[in-house]
């Protein structure tokens, strides 16, 4: 009786959702003399950044990225203080089999060309696809991959905990300087350089930068807060 | 021709992402098990980014980078703003499964079970 | 057309899997069929041209939620019909 009930509703709701959508059609332009004009010349000739999206997230909505940094901040520490009942001791986890040696070999193959690739990924953010939370997250599968393949592969908590503390010290720091130079928090201060040259963008690659390293920290931080439990 | 393939595709992939809220909320709304309902907060998560990343669509668009040798081409590119938007709710429903996980971790302990209905404070 | 073709074909995969997601009571392969359906929301993000958007996905969805659902099956139950630890299809004590 409850399952005929909920699928009238979804029924229902689905019919109205779609009748919605299909006045909207797909390949029109739908905000003509909206803010993507703005955003794509301001981009360009006041900026000297490549890459659209880097100057939205970082520098026209960068109070935005500083909440999202924080959320996750909230979450990694919410998880920390659920699960806090007995843990193992640092390095030793109950496993059913140990790992065969061509995971072994090639994990420990794999493991600096994934770091690099991080790197790579949030050093060159404005000048290319990628930026500070895609490089984060490639570096934390890196690490991952370390914690499966290996029984005592150890990741000391204090070095985590103060590489997230200082990155997120720097980006705020860098918000007050903001005041100096023109006069509102998060204010571009240094000078742009040219188009498509690693030094471009003023502000935005040293922000960029410490947000991928607070992001591969705290996603770190979670995986290994989540494989340490035990029953 | 040209116009009859952008119709069927619109219909498509409209389709496919309301279809996906639908099912996710069925999932919700229905199961008795808490790692079910976990799983179908994250499919309506999926949907919910598909909806807005085809709505900023644009006909022979192409993405919104200025590479070297490409640097007028303003006219053609795709709406940036709801890319910027789907980039940071990504991360955070992410955040949000792994604190519901680990609520339905402690949940285990403290019960010995996974049902809502021997939970009973969750009773609809 | 063979391109409209291909887009609908992944788009009836990405459903299936949501649907063999919500129907199958063994937890294990409904975590897989997640992880199925972020990887062709990856692949549909870079048809719609969304380049970052794509790298965001391929590494959080795919990678990531998946090894966290594991270890939260790892330490419960594995059935999705199950009430307590070894006793499978229990009654429920009242």
């Amino acid at each position: 009786m409850r399952k005929f009930i909920v699928l009238l509703i979804l029924a229902v709701l689905g019919y109205f959702m779609f009748d919605i959508f299909s006045g909207l059609h797909l390949g029109e332009p739908h905000f003509v003399n909206g803010v993507k004009d703005f955003y794509l010349s301001k981009t360009v000739s006041d900026l000297h950044v490549a890459n659209t999206i880097t100057s939205i997230v970082v520098n026209f909505r960068g109070f935005d990225t500083l909440g999202e940094v924080t959320v996750l901040f909230l979450a990694v520490s919410a998880m920390g203080s659920v699960l806090y009942k007995k843990r193992h001791e640092a390095g030793t986890r109950t496993v059913l089999f140990a790992s065969s040696n061509i995971v072994r070999s090639g994990s420990k193959l794999l493991f600096p060309a994934i770091m690099l690739l991080g790197a790579y990924v949030f050093i060159h953010g404005h000048l290319s696809p990628g930026g500070g939370f895609q490089g984060g997250t490639i570096i934390a599968t890196g690490f991952l991959l370390m914690l499966l393949a290996y029984r005592d592969f150890k990741v000391s908590h204090h070095i985590l905990s103060y590489v997230e503390s200082f990155a997120g010290i720097i980006f705020v720091v860098v918000g007050l300087f903001g005041f100096m130079g023109g006069g509102t928090f998060l204010q571009n201060f240094m000078p742009a350089g040219e188009l498509n040259e690693l030094f471009s963008g003023g502000v935005i690659g040293i922000i960029y930068v410490m947000v991928g390293f607070k992001v591969a920290a705290e996603l770190t931080g979670l995986i290994y807060t989540i494989l340490h439990e035990k029953d | 021709m040209d116009e009859q393939m952008l119709k069927i595709l619109e219909y498509s992939i409209y389709g496919a992402s309301v279809l996906l809220i639908l099912v996710g909320l069925y999932a919700v709304l229905t199961k008795k098990s808490l790692i079910k309902i976990v799983i179908g907060l994250s499919i309506i998560d999926g949907g919910i980014h598909l909806l807005l990343i085809a709505i900023g669509y644009l006909k022979g668009g192409t993405a919104p980078i200025f590479s070297p040798g490409f640097e007028e081409a303003t006219a053609k590119m795709v709406d940036p703003v709801p890319q910027a938007l789907v980039l940071t709710a990504i991360v955070i429903g992410f955040g949000v499964t792994a604190v519901a996980l680990s609520l339905v971790i402690r949940l285990y302990r403290h019960h010995r079970t996974l049902q809502i209905d021997e939970i009973k404070s969750l009773k609809w | 057309m063979i391109y409209v073709i291909l887009i609908i074909f992944l788009l009836l995969l990405m459903v299936g899997a949501a649907v063999y997601a919500v129907v199958q009571k063994d937890l294990l392969y409904a975590v897989i069929a997640t992880g199925v359906i972020s990887l062709v929301l990856t692949v549909m993000f870079y048809i719609l041209q969304a380049p970052d958007v794509a790298l965001t996905e391929a590494a959080i969805g795919v990678a990531l939620t998946t090894i966290i659902f594991l270890i939260t099956i790892r330490n419960t139950l594995r059935h999705e019909d199950e009430y307590y630890k070894n006793d499978k299809l229990k009654t429920p004590s009242k």
